[in-house]
């Protein structure tokens, strides 16, 4: 059998109605060197026993991650279950030029497990054990495919926890969570998965081993750990990672206040931290996520209410019930109209599991949702929530809010019906928007989703070509020929070109060095 | 998500009903976790939110034949439902295409005659048990797989004294469990017997439908559907206030009754009647059974709660009447029997046995406990432990406590007990 060339894959590819590589993210290997039939025979020739979907049927629930707007099928998706064969893997792609996607549990929301249509989509769900936990130095050794909640449960018996909380964390990987940087309800004292990780041992685009981090919290040299950390699978895959655990706290309380309007509610946010309050987590729901969540886990929310905060305070006992007192006051104050304080674990989890569940339990009110991830400072919540309401209406798209109130980390949830011709436009244009206005207000595009393939167009708000450069010099240093989720992160400054020459704003002109066409 | 009928499909209507369940999935992945075949396989086909894709893709008029393959591992334990915040009901998406998905790719003859063999045989009592009878004869030469199915033949069962009460609950032992396990609702009868309720065996019912249901014969499960009806309706309006039935599994099926008849004016007002009259027997134990004197045993039990089981019932009714159970940390939701999926998917149904099984003997039980006949039989087939439902032993326990305090139950006391009900309905 002859080798079609390039030139010949790519005709095929045009045939099919499809071109090479997205146009828009980080540059891609500019196509595979082989066909695909091909690519799938070394494949299987190189991780026998490995499986390998090929087969359309099989490879469309693939098609997209958390964020169902964005679709496209992959060549294949491999399900390996060790090192060896990952490492394979990637030798036989970056001998091929076969972009590879990475991919944990698949719920993201920004699309970085968005898969390329000439690449390989690399499942790590198998690699789930955890390989061993060290209470004494308070790490837990750990394969990317174990969930959050499943290492807090398997470290629960010391009286250890792992912090970042995702709402997502029963389901999401820890793999996962390092491309993303992920954050979660108890950020705002406990910090995001850059803070809670030591170690990460990754295989490069060569297939190569490396280690960066380790189990002290300094190591030596440049931090390659934190630039790892939410580099959303562009520099290498994750194989192993080392957490940092913390020790229980023996008393949580959460505290529910609702208010009348949202702008008191987001006063409030600002007073509680302006005045040396340090909640576990800080938590505000608008009314429409109030009544979605409501609707499923039946916590006892006040329907009602325009927003509610959730603010919980952990540590030893007494400190705990002085600072709920405390900050019930203060709450009180800013205008909370109703107040419920948890009085044992049970309240406390169902109260949560409300505000955890509240982005699927959209789901009851519009068949489709888009979550944006936005971060503003606090002070500017008022104004921001205000204006987001202003956009909802002019949009005539409803917006949710459901979102870290205490480190300023928006989630408006648009809610739309992809069904309807051009909603799904409109909520990008929407959602577009909303990034604006947070970088306006002096904030940035992304708090805790990544950038992924939503973001790229809103990259361009927040960096300057230079800046852009820079990530791509990055990008190539660990993967010179491009085969680590190409597409994804970082924008090509033409695309910044083209969409600067959409929004001139304030008569100034985005990316005014390149040249427009 | 959104769906685009395809062309084909647009009039039919089970095509929209599950066009209208799937807008309900925001494809968020909380379902994974909770999916015992995912867990196994950790491939997004296996997984509820995969299936769900997959349906979708039919309904838009490509493929069918992955899906199904990829369906028919699913065992149907619904803990996905429980698991999803925006309320899809996988359950009912599943029964609700089935018939498209079966016209999309028919089933090659091999799976056809072992369905139509399970279909004809175990959801009849009398069929069954013949069939049960010789397969004991012929054991040794069965595949070892089945053989280990087959529970070897109980101790005869003393059929319960009872005695007539003015209370009256109606005793469904369903189809596999009256033949292969009937010394459970013989249990069963002695302890309504103790609480002043006299069971009334439901006459000549067989299978609860859920058999046929889950094997895709839509047509079969409603018409053993309305033979039950119309078997238990006169017990119920003769005075019957509930209905009894030791397996977890048919008591769910019964409860869908409604659901499955709401279209047959006929039957759907007594359908729902009789849905609501279903009782769990861990509930009426813990509504009026605390009171019975009981002699909780030496050693802890370990309780497999089936999926189809409300979760907790079994554990509450046993720490408060102080039987001792062991932790089970760790333990996967699903044992893998998911009805006739033992014999359709052996391969992942020993897998996920496996699991549950050595979770379940990691605190070294005396014996494990479960409330489904179809768990019993597939744990009992892969532990070395001795497996049955739970209300035996509280049977037991009570029996005891009536032995040490020396005061028989009451009909055995006086004489005027009567013997009520065969082992096995045929």
């Amino acid at each position: 059998m002859t080798h079609p060339s390039l030139g010949s894959f790519r005709r095929v590819l045009a045939a099919r109605g499809e071109q090479g590589d997205r146009p828009y993210g980080t540059p891609g290997t500019g196509g595979p060197s082989c066909s695909p039939r091909e690519i799938l025979r070394r494949l299987r020739g190189a991780v026998p026993g490995c499986p390998l979907l090929s087969h359309p049927e099989e490879l469309r629930p693939y098609e997209c991650d958390g964020l169902t707007a964005y679709r496209q099928i992959p060549l294949a998706v491999a399900i390996p279950e060790s090192v060896a064969q990952v490492q394979e893997i990637l030798r036989v792609c970056r001998t091929l030029r076969v972009p590879v996607i990475p991919r944990g549990a698949g719920t993201g929301l920004s699309g970085g497990a968005l898969p390329n249509r000439s690449g390989l989509v690399l499942s790590m769900t198998r690699f789930r054990k955890i390989l061993a936990v060290d209470p004494l130095n308070r790490t837990a050794r750990v394969e990317p495919g174990v969930t959050n909640r499943a290492i807090s449960e398997a470290t629960s018996p010391f009286g250890l926890f792992y912090a970042p909380d995702p709402s997502s964390e029963v389901a999401c990987t820890i793999g996962g969570n390092i491309a993303e940087n992920a954050g979660g309800l108890h950020c705002l004292k406990y910090g995001l998965t850059v803070h809670n990780v030591l170690s990460v041992k990754i295989l490069t685009a060569e297939g190569e081993w490396l280690v960066l981090g380790s189990e002290a919290y300094d190591a030596a040299g440049f931090d390659l750990l934190a630039l790892l950390i939410g580099s959303e699978g562009l520099l290498g895959v994750v194989v192993e990672a080392t957490v940092r655990l913390l020790p229980r706290p023996p008393l949580a309380r959460l505290i529910v206040a609702a208010f009348p309007s949202v702008e008191s509610a987001s006063t409030a946010v600002g007073k509680l931290i302006g005045e040396g309050f340090a909640p576990a987590g800080l938590e505000m729901m608008d009314n429409l996520a109030i009544r979605a969540a409501e609707a499923f886990v039946h916590a006892g929310y006040p329907v009602e209410a325009a927003a509610l905060l959730l603010c919980e305070f952990d540590g030893g006992p007494e400190e705990v019930d002085d600072q709920i007192e405390l900050a019930e006051k203060r709450l009180r104050e800013s205008g909370a109209d109703f107040l419920r304080s948890s009085s044992s674990e049970e309240e406390r989890l169902l109260l949560w599991k409300g505000r955890k569940s509240a982005f699927p339990a959209a789901g009851r009110m519009a068949p489709d949702y888009y979550c944006m991830d936005g971060t503003i400072p606090r002070r500017s919540l008022p104004e921001a929530l205000l204006r987001i309401a202003r956009l909802s209406e002019e949009f005539r798209l409803p917006v949710a809010n459901v979102f870290h109130a205490g480190d300023g980390n928006l989630h408006p949830l648009i809610l739309y019906d992809a069904s309807h011709p051009h909603e799904l436009q409109q909520a990008e244009r929407l959602g577009r928007r909303i990034l604006e206005l947070c970088v306006e207000l002096g904030g940035v595009i992304t708090g805790e989703h990544g950038v992924g393939v939503e973001k790229l167009g809103s990259m361009c708000l927040q960096f300057r070509a230079p800046e852009l450069a820079q990530f791509h010099r990055i990008k190539e240093a660990f993967d010179p020929d491009g085969i680590l989720n190409p597409g994804k992160a970082v924008p090509l400054l033409h695309r910044c070109a083209e969409l600067g020459a959409m929004h001139v704003h304030q008569g100034a002109l985005p990316f005014p060095e390149i040249e427009r066409y | 998500m959104e769906v685009h009928l395809s062309h084909s499909l647009q009039g039919e209507a089970a095509a929209r009903e599950g066009e209208r369940l799937i807008r309900a999935c925001v494809h968020c992945g909380f379902c994974l976790p909770a999916c015992p075949t995912y867990q196994l396989l950790g491939d997004e086909l296996d997984s509820p939110r995969g299936r769900i894709y997959l349906i979708k893709e039919v309904l838009e008029g490509r493929g069918g034949v992955i899906a199904r393959a990829h369906l028919d591992r699913c065992l149907l334990c619904r803990a996905c439902e429980r698991a999803c915040p925006s309320g899809v009901e996988y359950g009912r998406l599943v029964a609700t295409t089935r018939g498209l998905l079966a016209a999309q790719s028919p089933r090659g003859p091999r799976d056809r005659l072992l369905r139509w063999l399970i279909r004809t045989i175990v959801p009849y009592p009398a069929r069954f048990s013949r069939v049960v009878a010789v397969a004991r004869w012929i054991r040794p030469v069965l595949p070892a797989s089945l053989a280990a199915k087959l529970p070897t033949p109980p101790p005869a069962a003393l059929p319960p004294v009872l005695h007539p009460h003015r209370r009256r609950m109606l005793l469904v032992p369903g189809c596999a469990q009256s033949v292969l396990s009937p010394a459970t609702h013989l249990s069963l009868a002695r302890v309504c017997d103790r609480l002043g309720i006299e069971p009334i065996f439901s006459p000549g019912s067989g299978c609860c439908g859920a058999l046929f249901h889950h094997l895709g014969s839509e047509e079969a499960a409603l018409r053993q559907i309305r033979r039950n009806i119309d078997l238990w309706w006169p017990e119920l309006q003769a005075g019957a206030e509930a209905l009894l039935i030791p397996a977890s599994a048919c008591a769910l099926m019964v409860r869908e009754y409604p659901d499955l008849l709401a279209r047959d004016p006929a039957y759907a007002d007594r359908a729902r009647r009789i849905a609501d009259a279903v009782k769990d027997p861990a509930d009426l134990l813990l509504s009026e059974g605390l009171r019975l004197p009981i002699a909780p045993p030496g050693r802890a039990i370990a309780i497999h709660c089936p999926c189809t089981q409300q979760p907790g019932a079994v554990e509450a009714l046993f720490r408060k009447l102080g039987i001792p159970l062991v932790p089970q940390p760790d333990s996967p939701a699903c044992c893998g029997a998911a009805g006739a999926y033992a014999l359709l998917q052996p391969r992942l149904s020993n897998q996920l046995r496996a699991r549950k099984a050595s979770a379940l003997e990691a605190g070294a039980p005396a014996e494990i406990l479960t409330a489904n006949i179809g768990c019993q039989i597939h744990l009992a087939s892969g532990s070395q432990l001795r497996v049955r439902h739970w209300i035996e032993l509280i049977d037991e326990c009570q029996t005891q406590a009536g032995a040490s305090h020396g005061v028989p139950t009451r009909g055995e006391a006086n004489g005027h007990g009567r013997e009520a009900c065969p082992a096995v309905q045929t």
